[in-house]
Formats: C-alpha cells, structure tokens, sequence
C-alpha cells in the first residue's frame, strides 16, 4: 500500500459534556495515532459541539479511528471527509517598521487583511486553505514576522 | 422520594437486581458502607485488596452472565482496583465499578487520598462518570448498567464524590435512557447473512472460528446447532473453550500460540473462515500475513471496529452473534454437510499426525496430569478459573470442558492474581458447582490474601497449584530462546504453602504422587473448605505445541520424542 500516511480529516460531531475532550484525545494517543490539528467548538443551538480532526495514516488507520471514535459513549457521529471545503486562520504581528502597504497586499490575496495597528506592531489575519495559509507564511517570512499563531483547520462538506 | 446519594446507590443496585457486591470500604466511600449496613437485599462481600475485589466481580459476572459490581474508596482504593478494571475491559466483561471519591471542594487540590480516578479510568473502561450531583445520580446508574451489560460489553466506572452520596435529592429509577449517541447494532444485515451463506455452501474447506463474544452474547447452544447442522469443523479461540463440548466431534480444539497440531493446520488450509465474535488476536493468528492465508473471511462481531480491524473480512456482519446466528440457523437447509467429508476426514489426519498430549513420566507428576485428572474426578460438576502460566495454557489445553461459563481465565490481559479472587466470584455465582483454582507458585502469591476472604465468606475454593518452582511460563521461553539463561524466574525459595493456608483457616495438602493428589482433592471436595492443593510437578516441562511469537501457525514446535531440559 502506497496510500500511507495520508492527509485526513475527521469531523466528530459529540454531545458537550465534561472530559468528552479528553475522551478524544485520548483514544488517540492511547492508540497511536496522530492529531496534526484539532478544532473545536459547541454547534449553535444544540447541546453537541463539532470537533474538527486533521490526521494522518493508511486507509486502514483511517477507518480503526472513525470506528473507534464511534464507539465512545458521547460520539453522535462521525465524517470522514473527501469532498470538503477546508479553512484554516492565521494571525501574523510584524514589526511597525516592516512596508505595511506590501504585508496588506499581500494578505489581500490569501482572504486577509490587517486587523491591529499598535505603536511598535501591526498583526494580520488571513483564512484560507491549508495549503495556501502554508503559502501566506512563506511569502511573508522577508517582513520578520515577530510571531506567528495558526489554527486549527474547520471543514464543511461540500 | 428524596434521599441521599448514598441511599440511590443501594436503591440502584436492588433496582438493578445485584445479589452480590464485592468492595472494600475507606473513608470516601464511607457513606455508602453506611447504607449497606442497614439493607439486606444483597450480600455484601470484603476482599483483602481492591483489586481482588473486581477480579472476583469479574469472576462471578463470567459464571453468571450478570453484571458484576465492586464498590472501593478513593485514591489507593481506585488504584488497585486498575488491574481489575484494565482486566475486565480486555475480556468485555460487563462490570459496574463505584468508587468513592474526595468532596467535589477537595478535587483538584492535591487533598488526601485525591487521585483523577476518571482519569485514570479512561482508557480501560467502556464508559466512566465523575458525578457532580446527587441529582444525576439515578440516571447515571441506569446507564452505568445498561452501557456495560448491552453491546459490546464492558467495565463502567462511576466515581462519586464524598459530599454527593450524602447530598438529598430526588430519586426516581424509572428515568427514561436518553442514549442517542449509543445505539449498538444488534441485528445483523440480512443481505449480508445470506451472502455468507451462500460463501459457505460453496466453500470446500471452511472452518468455524469460534471466540469469547459467543460465550457473552450466551449463543454457544445456537452455535452448537449451527455447527452441528452444517457439519462444519471448529476451532475455539482460548476464551471460547467450553462452546463445544470437549468430546464434540466437530471440535478440532483450541488454536494458537498454543493450540492443537489440529487446529491450527486446520486454520492454515482452510478456504474460509467463519469467525463468530473473536476478534484475530495475536496469540491466536501468529504471523498475520500467513493466518488462513487462503481463505474468504466471514466475520460477525456486536463491534464494528473489531471487523476487518487485523483481517480483512469478506463478509462483515456487525450484530449480536445470538442474533446472527439464529438467523443462518434459518437459512442452514442452503448448506450440504456432506460436501465437507473430506475436509473433515483431512482434518482427522491431521489430529492422528500429532495429537494433543504429553509424555508420562514415573517418576515426577507431570502438570498436564493434574488438569486431566481434576477432569476425570470432576468433569462437568467443577467450575475452572485459572491464574496466568503454564499451567494456564495446560488448563486450557487438557480439560474437559463440557459447557460455555465453565472456563474463566484472564485472556486479553493475562493477569497473574486473577484465578484465585475470580474464582471466589464464581464460587459465590454458582455455589452447587465445586470452584477449582489452577494456579502457579508464582501467580498465587498475587492474591493469596484473599484466604481471608474466601475463608470468611465460606467460599471454598480449590486450589490446586502446579508448583514447578519457577515462573514457568517465563522460564520456557528463557529455555527456547534465550539460551537458558533463567534470570530471575527460580523460585526455589517457597513459602509453605500449607502453613500459609492453615493460617488463615483452610486446609493445606502438600502432594508429591499420583496417589496423594487423588486423596487430596477427594478430601478437599468432601470437606467443601477452602484449600491449597501444593502439587510437585515436573521443573522443567514445556507447554508444547507452540507458535513462537510472531511465527506462522502451521509452523509449530511440536513435542518432542524425548525431552530436553
Ligand atoms: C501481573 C503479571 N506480572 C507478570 C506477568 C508475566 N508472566 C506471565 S506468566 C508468568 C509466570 C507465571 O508463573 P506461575 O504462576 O508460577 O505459573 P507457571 O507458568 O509456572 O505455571 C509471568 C511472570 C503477568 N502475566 N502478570
């Protein structure tokens, strides 16, 4: 099998109640397997909350996880997605210093903008594809970002 | 009606229809001991370790086919009661298990006897609940039982803190279970039944693979008229013993690491497997890529992601073997029996190349005599738990199981200290059966507390260890494949085990013969006390045939003409 180690991700929709958190993250580690990101929040209205799971492994690792993730006791339901549109925010501070015209252009094309101007820094929010947040951050390493924070990826099925 | 949480736990348990629970008190749990002195609706058990207590939980659950219920206090209470827990997750045993916990202002601050029990609990439970408030408390009872009798089962864990179970609130049992996110799948598809069946009426080699789940989902009888009507040979998976009777002459015997010659060629050949809730654990397929290598695989199991989780299945069945196998019982007119006569007769050739058996020896009782003879004398009217070794696999090996709950032993874990406290559990399950212990001089060290116990309560459970003096199940595979280098497994130094019975009120018998053994158990049977039957057995004899770890199946070290030491 070629297919190791694949990109997945895993959506978990799971009744919001105390460790239900931990219960999740626990199977993972317990069982090996690998969280590249995770997102969570509660679903407007309901009293689940939708966690989004970014991971990797063979078809088969894939399918012990969604399996496994079923069998835990507040587990409503889980996706995992092939057709989806995915997004993931990053939030950049650069120094006043750095040309505040070209950093704005260029968040302009990765969905972004500048959102803070202070006396010493400016801070910039893109959301956008994995893929291409990946590409935001290398187009913006000559501007000396002073820190960087990404989240987690969040995906709707088409 | 408003009552304290402790008083729902004692009403949940009667509700529930608990007979028996095995605990142990300490100070978080103090108010529940409380109510349990004023009921007499169940018995209530003392065990000299927590984790003694939820092995004989585990214990009386595996004989009875009830959920079994431990009750122990915070801290080192709940930590000991780990091993048990972990233990019953393994074997889906379906346990409550209720442990007190420090007041709900304590969690949190490093308080005496605090540890995140729920925490800990986690990954070897099938569901746990830390319980806030009183109020919860009747609908997480009803839950804790349902989640751990239905579905796959399992060990639930419920921790409560102090000032819960002395909080008031209001109880009412009859709460509707609103589980929307645990439905188990109970019922098979019936596309998918008929498939398979039509893979067996075309098989010419197929094989029942037979596991544990057969026994939880109390389908051996099914099972037995669904092997018996298409004539299909069995193998049985080590927590499967007793599906089959012994002398069933569709049984081909156990496989595995330690099956028969038999069964494990059986399971190399075969062109299909029909495996009924066993989940292809490693000690049974050897090397994975050679197990029944030929072969289409049909797989019914209450757990989807134990299905094609190692094997691929080529016919999944997600449902309640009981269910399942009802429903190809219906369809069974499809199957010719007569088609697999020379699959059978190969079989039998196979059995006559390399039978299941050990060399006597005049001069020193040989372990695998033991377990025939307790056979002969006691058969069927004897309930067998084990501890974990040698003497564990000859058990399994050489006994003659006659029906399913008869065997009870630590499979998934393998857990030393389990026989003995498991079959004080069996023993206050079914009191008409005679509980009989195999142990080693290893493993019985590891709860040999539980004299007490069993001494007290009147549970007299037969022992009978197979001393070799050494941690023999190590030191064979010291002998095999690390060159003899026996580090740290003689166990030449020995307590008297009859002393330390007679201590604490049994009775002790110490046997170097054939003759002395027959005595011995006769007396212990007769006396109906609890005994330590200390058996000199051969030092160094192997659990033969073996699959080294990791091996093919078909690839067995066999006995050997004459032994080597
Ligand atoms: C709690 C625990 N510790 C260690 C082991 C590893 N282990 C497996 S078998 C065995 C030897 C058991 O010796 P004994 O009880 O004397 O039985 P024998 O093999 O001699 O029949 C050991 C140490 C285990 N299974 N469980």
């Amino acid at each position: 099998m070629n297919d190791n180690n694949e990109r997945r991700v895993v959506s978990v929709i799971v009744v919001n109640e105390a460790s239900v958190l931990s219960r999740i993250t626990d199977l993972f580690s317990g069982r090996g397997y690998n969280i590249t990101s995770l997102t969570v929040a509660p679903i407007p209205e309901s009293k689940y909350s939708r966690l989004t799971i970014v991971t990797s492994g063979s078809v088969r690792v894939i399918e012990q996880i969604t399996k496994q993730l079923h069998k835990l006791i507040p587990v409503l339901r889980v996706y995992e997605h092939a057709d989806l549109v995915e997004k993931e925010m990053a939030l950049v501070k650069f120094p006043i210093t750095e040309n505040i015209s070209d950093i704005s252009a260029i968040c302009n094309a990765y969905n972004g903008k500048i959102v803070n101007v202070g006396n010493d820094v400016i801070i910039t929010m893109v959301a956008d594809e994995p893929k291409r947040v990946d590409h935001y951050l290398e187009a913006i390493r000559k501007y000396n970002p002073k820190e960087i924070v990404r989240s987690g990826a969040v995906a709707l099925e088409r | 009606m408003q009552i304290s949480g402790a008083q729902m736990v004692i009403e949940a348990l009667i509700a529930e229809g608990v007979d028996t629970v095995f605990g142990y008190p300490g100070g978080a749990i103090m108010n529940v001991y409380d109510e349990i002195y004023k009921q007499d609706s169940f018995q209530h058990i003392l065990t000299r370790h927590e984790q003694a207590a939820v092995h004989a939980a585990e214990g009386y659950s595996k004989a009875s086919g009830k959920v079994g219920v431990s009750m122990i206090t915070s801290g080192p209470g709940f930590t000991n009661a780990v091993t048990g827990l972990a233990d019953a997750y393994m074997d889906s045993i379906p346990l409550v298990v209720i442990s007190g916990q420090v007041p709900m202002s304590l969690i949190g601050t490093d308080a005496f006897q605090e540890i995140d029990a729920v925490g800990i609990s986690r990954s070897c439970t099938k569901h746990n609940y830390l319980v806030t408030d009183a109020k919860d408390l009747p609908r997480i009872l009803k839950e804790a039982f349902y989640i751990a009798r239905t579905g796959r089962p399992g060990p639930v864990h419920v921790d409560i803190p102090k000032d819960v179970t002395a909080q008031i609130a209001e109880f009412d049992y009859n709460v509707e279970l609103d589980l929307e996110t645990y439905k188990p799948h109970v019922k098979g598809n019936p596309r998918q039944i008929k498939k398979a069946m039509e893979a067996i009426a075309n098989a010419k080699r197929p094989v029942f693979y037979l596991g544990g789940g057969i026994i939880n989902s109390n389908a051996a009888y099914e099972v037995r008229d669904l092997v018996h009507t298409t004539g299909i040979p069995a193998v049985e998976t080590f927590m499967a013993r007793g599906t089959l009777s012994y002398d069933d002459d569709l049984l081909i015997g156990m496989l595995g690491m330690h099956g028969s010659y038999a069964a494990n060629m059986a399971m190399s050949e075969t062109d299909l497997v029909i495996a009924l809730g066993a989940r292809f654990d490693d000690r049974v397929t050897g090397k994975l890529s050679e197990f029944a290598k030929n072969a289409a695989v049909i797989h019914v199991d209450i757990d989807p992601a134990s299905i094609s989780k190692l094997v691929h299945a080529n016919y999944p069945i997600v449902g309640d073997i009981k269910n399942v196998v009802n429903e190809m019982l219906k369809l069974s007119s499809m199957v010719d029996s007569n088609n697999y006569e020379p699959w059978r007769e190969t079989i039998e050739n196979f059995a006559q190349l390399h039978p299941l058996t050990f060399h006597e020896d005049s001069e020193n009782i040989k372990p695998q005599w033991v377990v025939k003879r307790v056979g002969e004398l006691l058969g069927d009217d004897a309930n067998i738990s084990t501890d974990v070794g040698q003497h564990q696999m000859w058990t399994a090996q050489f006994y003659p199981f006659t029906r399913p709950r008869q065997f009870i032993s630590s499979g998934g874990l393998g857990t030393m200290g389990f026989g003995f406290p498991a079959a004080i559990g069996v023993k206050a399950a079914v009191p008409e059966k005679t509980s009989i212990n195999f142990t080693g001089d290893g493993s019985i060290l590891m709860n040999c507390q539980e004299l007490m116990t069993a001494v007290e309560k009147k549970l007299p459970v037969i022992n009978i260890i197979l001393n070799n003096n050494f941690l023999g199940m190590v030191r064979q595979w010291q002998t095999l494949f690390y060159d003899k280098r026996h580090s740290e497994t003689d166990l030449s130094v020995q307590p008297d085990f009859v002393k330390l019975a007679e201590a604490f009120g049994g009775i002790g018998y110490r046997v170097s013969t054939k003759k002395e053994f027959d005595a011995a158990l006769k007396e212990a049977v007769e006396r109906n006390i609890v005994a330590f039957i200390d058996v000199k057995v051969e030092r160094f004899e192997n659990v033969m045939p073996m699959v080294p770890s990791g091996g093919s199946l078909f690839n067995m070290m066999l006995l050997e003409k004459k032994e080597s030491k």
